[in-house]
């Protein structure tokens, strides 16, 4: 099979785009609180779900691989950056907790009527932005590389892949009843009624003590 | 009066099916989903209008500007994830126009930190050269090294942080 078909147009990114944000949707992670919740243990579905959709299609990719359908090494493989990958990781991890989305879930809590995430997708542009004012400066320590372009656990390791994917699904699977268990104990997983009711809309005042005693006239 | 919501879906269909779209990406297009990217033509787009002859001098903004810099499969990609988010919402009676944030807070300040978040994110982003989607997400798929060294970072940042950052959501 000629496989990937290497479509990158209009169509293909509409129709990935809609699934994929479909998806992210239903799964919550429009949801700022929600995001959060998974670094104060209270809701782990970031985990869940992420560790889940690594492994679904990783096991994807090593089956097409060995039925022949897709060539070895024919999809993108992202590069190590020395400084660039872990302190890119740290920033994104930083701005989550403070603005509450990574860039994907941002489109979506957009989507799904947050000003918040309109606001913080302005701040993605202004430091898109201000890293490129940068540039000049940093990019001799933020372009370096470490290993191999494109470099792979199973290279790293010397394990096959299955093996590698294996061993995630061990991880994925204790710490799914880690943080069921934690959730519980936290009063957690936030959900949908919680997290809506609980937003401030624009055109509704919040309730104050006085609105809850005028009473009908009856 | 708005319907109540229906629940977000079981994380472990949720996660399936995330991982069922991201294969299908792969096998699609060779490469896996992304959100940063479009950000970054957006800047650049942004640039070009508002201060034209920086944006054609950057070094880092000039190779986008070649061509049209929002005409990519990573736009495109974005208009459906605003659609599909959209939608769903929609359906599920989860559309809500509005600020979410902790019961501590002000909207104002939400707003404020939220800005803030995106400027650290969109520059981190840059430095990664993709972000939770592209490499976190995407990489690890793909078993890249990257992939979990950028998620072990963003754990380990958002665990500390989330010390300081409970007023907000909590």
């Amino acid at each position: 099979m000629n496989l990937p078909l290497y479509d990158n147009g209009l169509l293909s990114g509409l129709l990935i785009g809609l699934l994929f944000g479909y998806v992210l949707e239903g799964a919550g992670f429009g949801s700022p609180r929600r995001l959060t919740g998974q670094f104060f243990l209270k809701d782990w579905s970031v985990f869940k779900v992420m560790f889940t959709a690594v492994i679904v299609a990783a096991f994807g990719l090593w089956l097409f691989e060995t039925l022949g359908w897709i060539a070895p090494r024919s999809y993108f493989v992202p590069t190590l950056l020395l400084y660039g990958t872990i302190g890119g990781g740290l920033l994104i991890g930083v701005g989550f907790m403070l603005g509450g989305y990574c860039p994907g879930t941002s489109a979506v809590g957009f989507a799904s009527g947050r000003m918040d995430a309109l606001v913080f997708m302005i701040g993605m542009v202004a430091g898109s932005a201000l890293f490129a004012a940068m540039f000049d400066d940093i990019r001799a320590w933020a372009l370096e590389t470490a290993g191999p372009s494109g470099w792979t656990l199973p290279q790293l390791t010397g394990l096959p892949a299955l093996v590698i994917i294996f061993v995630l699904t061990v991880i994925a699977f204790l710490g799914w009843k880690l943080g069921t268990a934690l959730e519980r104990r936290f009063g957690g997983p936030y959900t949908a009624e919680q997290v809506l009711s609980e937003m401030t809309e624009p055109e509704r005042k919040p309730e104050t003590a006085v609105d809850q005693r005028i009473q009908p006239a009856e | 009066m708005e319907a109540r919501p229906r629940p977000f879906w079981p994380p472990f269909a949720a996660g399936v099916a995330l991982g069922l779209v991201l294969l299908f990406s792969f096998i699609i297009t060779g490469h896996g989903l992304g959100a940063s990217g479009f950000f970054a033509r957006l800047a650049a787009w942004l640039s070009s209008l508002l201060a034209a002859d920086w944006a054609q001098q950057n070094s880092y903004l000039a190779p986008y500007l070649r061509g049209n810099p929002l005409g990519a499969w990573i736009s495109w990609e974005i208009v459906g994830v605003i659609l599909g988010g959209f939608l769903g919402a929609a359906a599920a009676g989860r559309f809500r126009l509005g600020i979410e944030h902790g019961p501590r807070i002000s909207s104002g300040s939400r707003l404020g930190f939220a800005l803030l978040g995106g400027v650290l994110t969109g520059f981190g982003a840059r430095l990664a050269q993709g972000c939770t989607s592209g490499i976190g997400l995407s990489g690890s798929a793909a078993l890249a090294v990257a992939g979990f060294v950028f998620l072990a970072g963003f754990f380990l940042a958002g665990f500390i942080t989330s010390a300081f950052t409970r007023r907000l959501w909590q």
